[in-house]
């Protein structure tokens, strides 16, 4: 009987200790992130705000920096967006309600499942070698901006249909039985009381889907390769650029000023980014307090 | 429910033939649409076996994965890939070395530690950094980190592989912590509660009970996060630099299977030059790499799911 209690040792100070020393670990481990993120981006702001002016968003790149500007690419860019958007939300939106609306529980739709989270992982330049083979080379499309849009709304497809699925999913059934109640066709219901309601999560997920898709370069480059342009794309069929490659372009030339430019480039992206990410935030949040009552 | 409603609808609408054809074109139309996904998929694989299979007539397959030069546009040219894939696994190992501690150790913090007010502050925080364009992590390598680095390590070249594998592994923290957060999550109340009641720390919680409970969540993150890093490109494109290289030493430069894929990318190879068929050998075998590692984690998170839901 004594032996047990004399052998116990509860060591509960230095247990303690290892434990605010531990905690200190996932302190510093958590403000990595945070540091890295402040440090970044006041380092593009120190480099960049210099070279901002109206005259660089409104100029044609050059080959002197003080000149340069990133018209044709900010242009491109609207371009591949806009078209983007056109593919990937009826395609996207589509699929959506097929899963959640329609689909019975069967091979298909399982596989359909299991091959959208795998497409999600398939690493971006993978879609470009798809894009730069299927839409530039056998179906002739040529370097175009159709071709980049394309190869782009597939690479963001996966994400608009997670996105749009719980977005779905967040109706309530009853909202579908009153629905049908009523008399209403399962197509009536899908249109008439799921998708409104939906609404909110459907946009918030395409907005950062096109805000994953504005900042990809590697795709784009296999697509569109490296181009000197001087000319803002008048159709889809134009050869273009955007400002990923632009600033890539830039970061690459060993010359100081060069970075100079690039770094007020990725401040106009910046600024792209994070006011879509504030406004998809926004619409979930008010979306989120909207479901709850 | 559903069926009810719809002979309901049949029965009192005048206009029912057309509303029935309506029902069956839109349920095609959908199908239509989640079949994209599929065909996307089947895509990819065609138009890498086409290409590749093209290269693999010009240049056999056993020396395309044993050889040790990678000089595909320099004469004389030799396809082996193994300097590629080397480069690849340096700077993914450098960034998981970062990343995997880091990303768990936030993880532990924001699932067992952080009040609530403190989490929904650094939460956001973390997928504004998830969210940066690679571009962006590319230069902030090569103009910032790269010249600190050189302060203290002064044989460090301008293009290398540490710093591209650092700031990698600062870029795929997000993902690490959020997907091990979901992890330990998802293990129920009562498993600490136990061990609470039987005196044990915090710490000791968080380390023996939670963490090995959310083992095969935390590894899935672990495995989806690398893949990330293999597949990850401007980022290497931008700082780790173009020289194809059978070593380890991350002072040098390197080139990853994904830079070499844009470096070809960039000039605009020809279809049906050899050149334009090495990419996607290159790729086919990338894709693999991934898909793999995929298939493993996904796996992984299915079986945690079924374990606590």
């Amino acid at each position: 009987m004594k032996a047990p209690e004399t052998r116990f040792n509860p060591r509960l100070e230095q247990r303690h200790r290892i434990g605010s020393l531990f905690y200190g670990l996932f302190v510093i481990s958590i403000s990595i992130g945070i540091i890295g993120l402040l440090v970044l981006i006041v380092q593009v702001l120190v480099r960049g705000l210099p070279w901002l002016s109206w005259g660089f968003i409104s100029s044609y790149p050059a080959p002197d920096p003080s000149e340069a500007g990133l018209l044709a690419a900010l242009a491109g860019t609207i371009w591949l967006m806009g078209l983007t958007a056109a593919f990937t939300v009826p395609v996207g939106l589509g699929a959506a309600i097929y899963l959640e609306e329609y689909a019975e529980e069967n091979l298909f739709t399982k596989f359909v499942e299991v091959n959208i989270s795998n497409l999600a992982g398939v690493p971006s330049i993978i879609y470009g070698l798809l894009g730069l083979a299927l839409f530039v080379s056998w179906l002739s499309m040529g370097r175009s901006l159709l071709a980049g849009a394309l190869t782009l709304s597939l690479l963001v497809m996966p994400i608009v249909i997670m996105a749009s699925r719980e977005a779905i999913r967040a109706v309530p059934d009853s909202h579908r039985q009153a629905a049908y109640a009523l008399g209403a066709t399962q197509w009536e219901v899908v249109k008439g009381v799921v998708l409104p309601s939906a609404f909110p999560g459907i946009l918030t997920g395409t907005i950062l889907a096109m805000s994953r898709a504005i900042g990809e370069a590697a795709p784009v480059i296999a697509i569109s390769a490296l181009v000197f342009l001087t000319f803002v794309p008048s159709d889809p069929f134009d050869r273009f650029t955007v400002l990923p490659i632009q600033i890539f372009n830039w970061v690459s030339r060993p010359q100081d000023d060069f970075r100079g430019i690039a770094a007020a480039g990725i401040i106009v992206l910046l600024i792209i980014l994070l006011s879509m990410n504030s406004i998809a935030i926004y619409l979930r949040n008010r979306y989120q307090t909207r479901s709850e009552d | 429910m559903r069926a009810s409603g719809r002979t309901a609808a049949r029965r009192r609408s005048p206009r029912r033939g057309r509303r029935d054809m309506e029902g069956r074109v839109v349920r095609w139309l959908l199908i239509g649409c989640a079949a994209v996904s599929i065909l996307t998929t089947i895509g990819i694989l065609i138009t890498l076996l086409t290409e590749a299979y093209q290269f693999f007539i010009e240049v056999s397959v056993w020396e395309f994965i044993t050889g040790t030069r990678w000089t595909p546009i320099l004469k004389p040219q030799s396809y082996g890939v193994l300097p590629l894939v080397m480069g690849t696994l340096l700077v993914s190992t450098i960034a998981a070395a970062v990343a995997l501690p880091v990303g768990l150790f936030a993880a532990i913090f924001l699932s067992e530690y952080a009040p609530e007010r403190i989490s929904r502050i650094i939460k956001p925080v973390l997928e504004v950094l998830a969210g940066i364009p690679t571009v962006v992590y590319g230069y902030f390598a090569l103009t910032f980190v790269t010249p600190q680095l050189q302060k203290v390590i002064p044989d460090l070249i301008i293009f290398n592989a540490l710093s591209a594998g650092v700031v990698m592994g600062v870029m795929i923290i997000p993902m690490v912590s959020s997907l091990s957060e979901d992890a330990m999550l998802a293990v129920p109340r009562s498993l600490r509660h136990a061990a609470y009641a039987l005196g044990a720390t915090r710490l000791e919680v968080s380390l023996r009970v939670v963490v090995p409970a959310a083992l095969s969540g935390i590894v899935a993150a672990f495995i989806l996060a690398i893949s990330r890093a293999i597949g990850e490109t401007m980022l290497v494109t931008i700082a780790a630099g173009a020289t194809p290289r059978m070593s380890f030493n991350p002072l040098e430069g390197i080139q990853t299977m994904t830079a070499y894929i844009v470096q070809v990318s960039l000039g605009e190879a020809p279809h049906g030059t050899l050149t334009f068929k090495t990419i996607f050998a290159v790729g086919f075998l990338l894709f693999l790499m991934t898909l793999f590692m995929n298939v493993v984690g996904h796996f992984l998170v299915s079986r945690w799911r079924e374990k606590y839901e």
